[in-house]
């Protein structure tokens, strides 16, 4: 699912360690609406740079109106700023634009853990989070977050949330 | 895609024109945003409300990053809240059809339904655009209106290939709504200039595309199009409706009643 070029962005391959150590807590920083990735499992991370002394950190946002672009960018100022780095500037990329492709296996995984299951290709089939029964039915495909459909299991008959493919 | 992209080099527009240009697009997302979230909470069922806030909230979401683009081109300080909030009827240059009332949820649903199909093709011109700026945020915007086609037209073929009131309903909005359709697809002096600088598509070239997606939804939704009608509204040079005055009453109250308020 992860493209080598996203692969390549999302993963920290540095050896500088200020840049390192950005990563590190970028680990820690939750999405508010899913609490159990981070923003470097959904692929948000577009960079972290250090050029002439200045750290920067490049985040890309899901959908243009998601409401919890601005909370990850403070919830990212404020976790860095408790770990000591409080001139970091945090920075919004448009382009590309986000893509579900770039979402972590570890993201993956958590998500289906949590109960919402994970971006599935158009036309391929979803998987009940619950009783994994891959019939179900899409109801909408907006659901409560702009990341989001909503389905119901045709099985267990339980709704559930679908990572929506963009 | 090519449209936008092909075009030679041209006299490179004035900041004012592109300044005008940009708040066409912001202000025609802005206000149909805002047309939908006055269904927050009104929806036939709550599967559509969410859809229709979704849908809001993308739009404002495209609204934000071109309004706060314009506000750079005009360097006059205004930034996106200001042009959003701060600027009268007149002064709003969002094409007519986005700021007609909502009517019933077939109304509501017609009026999307144009708009979206109208709004992909634009976008995926746009992508191209010689304005990087432009073509970065309708990189984004085209992934999202997919999604908003698909739901409008959704429901507009179940509305119209539905009962007889809902057919009968949707044949309405479509034939009250048409007469301002013409705006989108003719282009102005400056649609032309745009065009002509590779920054906008050339709307003529658009005009069979779009022609061509409405006319596939309407056939499977069992709708007649309507005549074509040349309505003198002309929303993106600044004349609008009444409708525009009333709901930009509601949208900028706060703002203007207590300038500056954050929370």
């Amino acid at each position: 699912m992860v493209s080598e070029a996203v692969a390549e962005v999302a993963r920290p391959r540095t050896t500088d360690l200020r840049e390192e150590r950005v990563w590190r807590v970028l680990r820690s920083v939750m999405d508010p609406e899913i609490p159990v990735v981070s923003v470097v499992d959904l692929g948000i991370v577009r960079y972290v740079r250090c050029a002439e002394g200045q750290l920067r950190v490049g985040i890309t946002p899901t959908y243009s109106g998601c409401p919890a672009t601005e909370v990850i960018q403070r919830s990212i100022h404020n976790a860095l700023a408790r770990h000591g780095m409080k001139d970091v500037i945090v920075e919004t990329v448009l382009s590309p634009p986000w893509s579900s492709d770039w979402l972590s296996e570890e993201g993956r995984r958590k998500l289906e853990a949590f109960g919402i299951c994970p971006p599935v290709a158009r036309g391929a089939k979803v998987t009940c989070p619950r009783c994994g029964s891959h019939d179900a039915e899409c109801l909408s495909e907006f659901g409560s977050t702009p990341c989001k459909a909503h389905y119901r299991c045709s099985d267990c008959l339980e709704p559930f949330d679908v990572f929506k493919c963009i | 895609m090519t449209s936008a992209a092909s075009a030679p080099e041209a006299r490179s527009p004035s900041a004012e024109s592109r300044f005008q240009y940009v708040l066409r697009l912001a202000d025609t997302s802005l206000v149909l945003g805002q047309r939908l979230g006055e269904w927050v909470g009104h929806a036939p069922a709550l599967e559509e409300d969410l859809a229709l806030a979704n849908i809001a909230l993308d739009l404002i979401g495209q609204a934000r990053l071109l309004l706060g683009y314009a506000g750079e081109i005009e360097g006059r300080g205004r930034d996106e809240d200001a042009l959003a909030f701060l600027r009268d009827a007149p002064e709003f240059r969002n094409a007519s059809l986005a700021e007609q009332p909502n009517g019933d949820f077939g109304q509501t649903i017609v009026r999307q339904c144009l708009i979206d199909a109208w709004q992909l093709e634009l976008y995926e011109a746009l992508s191209g655009s010689s304005d990087a700026r432009l073509a970065e945020v309708a990189a984004k915007t085209v992934k999202e209106t997919r999604y908003h086609l698909r739901f409008s037209t959704g429901w507009l073929v179940r509305l119209g290939d539905g009962t007889a009131e809902s057919h009968a309903r949707a044949q309405q909005a479509l034939d009250a709504l048409w007469r301002f359709t013409d705006e989108l697809i003719t282009p102005d002096a400056l649609d032309e200039e745009m065009a002509a600088a590779g920054i906008g598509p050339s709307l003529t070239a658009l005009r069979p595309r779009w022609e061509q997606r409405i006319a596939a939804v309407l056939e499977e939704a069992t709708l007649k199009r309507p005549a074509a009608s040349r309505y003198p509204w002309q929303g993106k040079r600044g004349v609008h409706t009444e409708h525009l005055g009333h709901m930009l009453g509601e949208m900028q109250h706060l703002a203007r009643t207590f300038p500056g308020a954050t929370w």
